[in-house]
């Protein structure tokens, strides 16, 4: 895409800056260099300071803050800015998240491409609103009512806030799909070094560009307003020309088969994970998020004790990659999937293995120990 | 004579007529009107973006009106306007809806765009009721009324939305009804012509879902009753709040020159970049 001048200027000259930074503040950043030229948001702890560095940045770069008036205002204008034109996006917690799930529907329903920032917080309701969770897991998957996909990422590091940013624009707009970029509040007031890269180093998925991984056709060609089409844009079923159609069974059945295809037939190439020690390994730690850092500390010292764990952290969530786990699942003997919540991704995962699933769940808003997590890995280990 | 020599015929997609809507509604006369304003000022439909909510109203230009269209969710089409005139402040951005879209469920996205005085033309129109669901009470609904929701008597208030909109900081308000079609069309000029929010009421007939249920069983019954029981803001400046119950208060509420809100957000760019 086309940066303008002031934004060339402005990001061009970060290249290469070391900053102490917030990951709230990170995930601003990789959303502008994504691109990102319209913020809707309403104001909510712990997403607060993705907004307040968007109002501060958004006017430098040639961009548009609003603050709603509340999360289902936001999302909404963020899908109308979309349509006109730019790239867009929110951020907000787990209540706002929770009024934005018809919208974000509409979004899919409409095939539009933008962002939510969810900086997942202790629910439900207000719950401990300060306090970091990864309860939203399967609300980013379904939310919002009737069939559909859903595209999720999980950041574990400043650096990642700012890196997987730029991966949740570009999924957007290549499957013309709302894309959940799925913080923690640990995640999000994490202070660690952020490294900004050299704006032409930035690869983005043009607007309405044509996706040659998609060999089926799947996703259709994007036009934005504006261009005296006269455009038909609904959320109502509809044809391939855009017309309302709720009555015909075939017309709503095309469309919505189509538009979960166009992720699941995909899915492979949505997939970002990391993965350590997985050559030997007869167990297997499964995580994402704020939960992976300890896992990973506790991983560490369990190979140092000459125990054969292994290490998978999922940077995508939805579309979920039940192929990888069958695939690691017939090689250990145990799973143990660390979560800052009551086994959301464990339940997910036990539908693609035949060996034991094992919970290692912490809520109240305290992050999981090294030892605790180490504690579950030796409990029963080889 | 068919639908393609009508000479307002370029901003319709006569493809899909005929239009969806029971015979006698006032929806018909409002996209008739709305159509006359574009033409009498020359505005090339293809540049205008028309975003609509969910209802009987949100359907007179989704997807009659052959320009681009946002039919969005219920009570939010304001607030996705938003976003569409803060990316493109050079079209004219119109959102036409009806009373439960947007002074119901949308009530705080119209309250918030007026005062932040975006300059979104916003058409309401008032039937009264909840047509397209089948007649439930709405917050327009006079006090008494029976609807499939009030079924003994409505023992609510109605809200006068185009005072509140007033209250709440728009540059242009006005109301009129299906009755006076002139003075519609000139106020709609008048919206689409103004800077910053600018918000036409317009009361307009359900002889299907409302009227039978308060013996207007036609348009034209309806129409009696507008041109009876309206008056004019000058008029109804002199009376007591007690006369003009279930009076149709017509003409322009308020006009204001209040900085509009992407002008104002354009200028806050200019300043944020020379500040560095």
């Amino acid at each position: 895409m086309e940066f303008g001048e002031r934004a060339r200027t402005y990001l061009g000259g970060l290249a290469g800056q070391v900053r102490f930074s917030l990951g709230d503040e990170a995930a601003a950043f990789g959303a502008l260099f994504a691109g990102c030229r319209f913020f809707g948001g309403y104001p909510i702890t712990p997403a607060s300071e993705v907004a307040e560095t968007m109002a501060r940045e958004l006017p430098r770069v040639d961009g548009y803050y609003v603050q709603f008036e509340d999360e289902i205002g936001s999302i909404a204008g963020v899908v109308g800015a979309a349509r006109a034109g730019a790239r867009a996006m929110t951020a907000t917690s787990g209540p706002g998240y929770s009024l934005m799930q018809e919208n974000i529907g509409y979004a899919v329903m409409t095939e539009t491409p933008c962002v939510v920032v969810d900086v997942q917080r202790s629910g439900p309701s207000t719950g401990q609103a300060t306090k970091p969770a990864q309860g939203d897991v399967l609300q980013a998957r379904w939310g919002t009512h009737g069939d559909h996909e859903a595209i999720a990422l999980a950041p574990n590091s400043v650096q990642e806030c700012f890196d997987l940013m730029i991966e949740c624009f570009n999924f957007a707009e290549r499957y013309r799909h709302p894309v959940t970029f799925l913080m923690d509040g640990e995640i999000g007031h994490l202070r660690e070094k952020l490294v900004f890269p050299a704006l032409d180093r930035v690869r983005l998925f043009p607007r309405g560009g044509f996706d040659p991984a998609d060999e089926e056709g799947l996703i259709t060609p994007y036009r934005d307003f504006g261009h005296g089409e006269a455009l038909h844009v609904t959320g109502s079923t509809h044809k391939e020309n855009g017309m309302r159609d709720v009555v015909t069974p075939e017309v709503h059945e095309r469309l919505i088969t189509r538009c979960c295809a166009k992720i699941d037939r995909n899915r492979r190439n949505l997939y970002r994970t990391e993965e350590r020690f997985l050559e030997d390994a007869e167990v297997l730690v499964l995580c994402y998020g704020a939960a992976s850092r300890p896992a990973l500390g506790a991983v560490v010292r369990a190979r140092r004790q000459g125990r054969k764990v292994g290490f998978l952290r999922l940077k995508t969530i939805w579309p979920f990659c039940g192929d990888t786990i069958a695939g690691i699942g017939a090689r250990v003997r145990r799973i143990l999937v660390p979560e800052m919540n009551l086994g959301q991704i464990s339940r997910e995962v036990e539908r693609f293995v035949r060996i034991p699933v094992e919970r290692v769940s912490r809520i109240g808003g305290v992050p999981h120990t090294v030892d605790e997590i180490l504690r579950a890995i030796t409990r029963e280990a080889p | 004579m068919n639908g393609e020599d009508h000479p307002l015929s370029k901003y319709l997609r006569w493809e899909i007529m005929p239009t969806t809507h029971c015979p006698g509604c006032g929806g018909g006369q409002v996209l008739r009107a709305f159509i006359q304003a574009l033409d009498d000022l020359s505005i090339d439909p293809e540049s205008l973006v028309a975003v609509t909510g969910i209802g009987c109203s949100s359907w007179i230009t989704s997807p009659y009106l052959k320009s681009d269209t946002l039919h969005t969710t219920h009570g939010r089409a304001v607030a996705f306007a938003t976003g569409v005139k803060v990316m493109k402040p050079e079209s004219p951005v119109v959102v036409i809806a009806g009373d439960g879209d947007l002074s119901g469920i949308g009530g705080n996205h119209l309250i918030h765009a007026a005062r932040r005085n975006i300059g979104l033309v916003v058409f309401l129109v008032n039937n009264f009721i909840y047509g397209m669901t089948g007649g439930q009470v709405s917050p327009t609904t006079p006090f008494g009324v029976a609807t499939t929701t009030t079924p003994y008597f409505n023992a609510e208030h109605p809200l006068r939305i185009a005072e509140l909109v007033a209250a709440a900081g728009a540059n242009y308000v006005a109301r009129w009804t299906t009755f006076h079609a002139r003075q519609l069309i000139e106020a709609m000029k008048e919206a689409l012509s103004v800077k910053g929010f600018a918000f036409v009421e317009i009361i307009s007939q359900c002889p299907v879902s409302y009227g039978r249920r308060v013996g207007l069983r036609d348009g034209l019954a309806f129409y009696k009753h507008f041109k009876e029981r309206s008056i004019s803001v000058e008029d109804a400046r002199s009376l007591p709040e007690s006369e003009l119950e279930g009076r149709f208060v017509v003409g322009a509420l308020a006009r204001r020159n209040r900085p509009e809100f992407t002008e104002s957000l354009r200028r806050l760019n200019e300043e944020a970049c020379r500040a560095g």
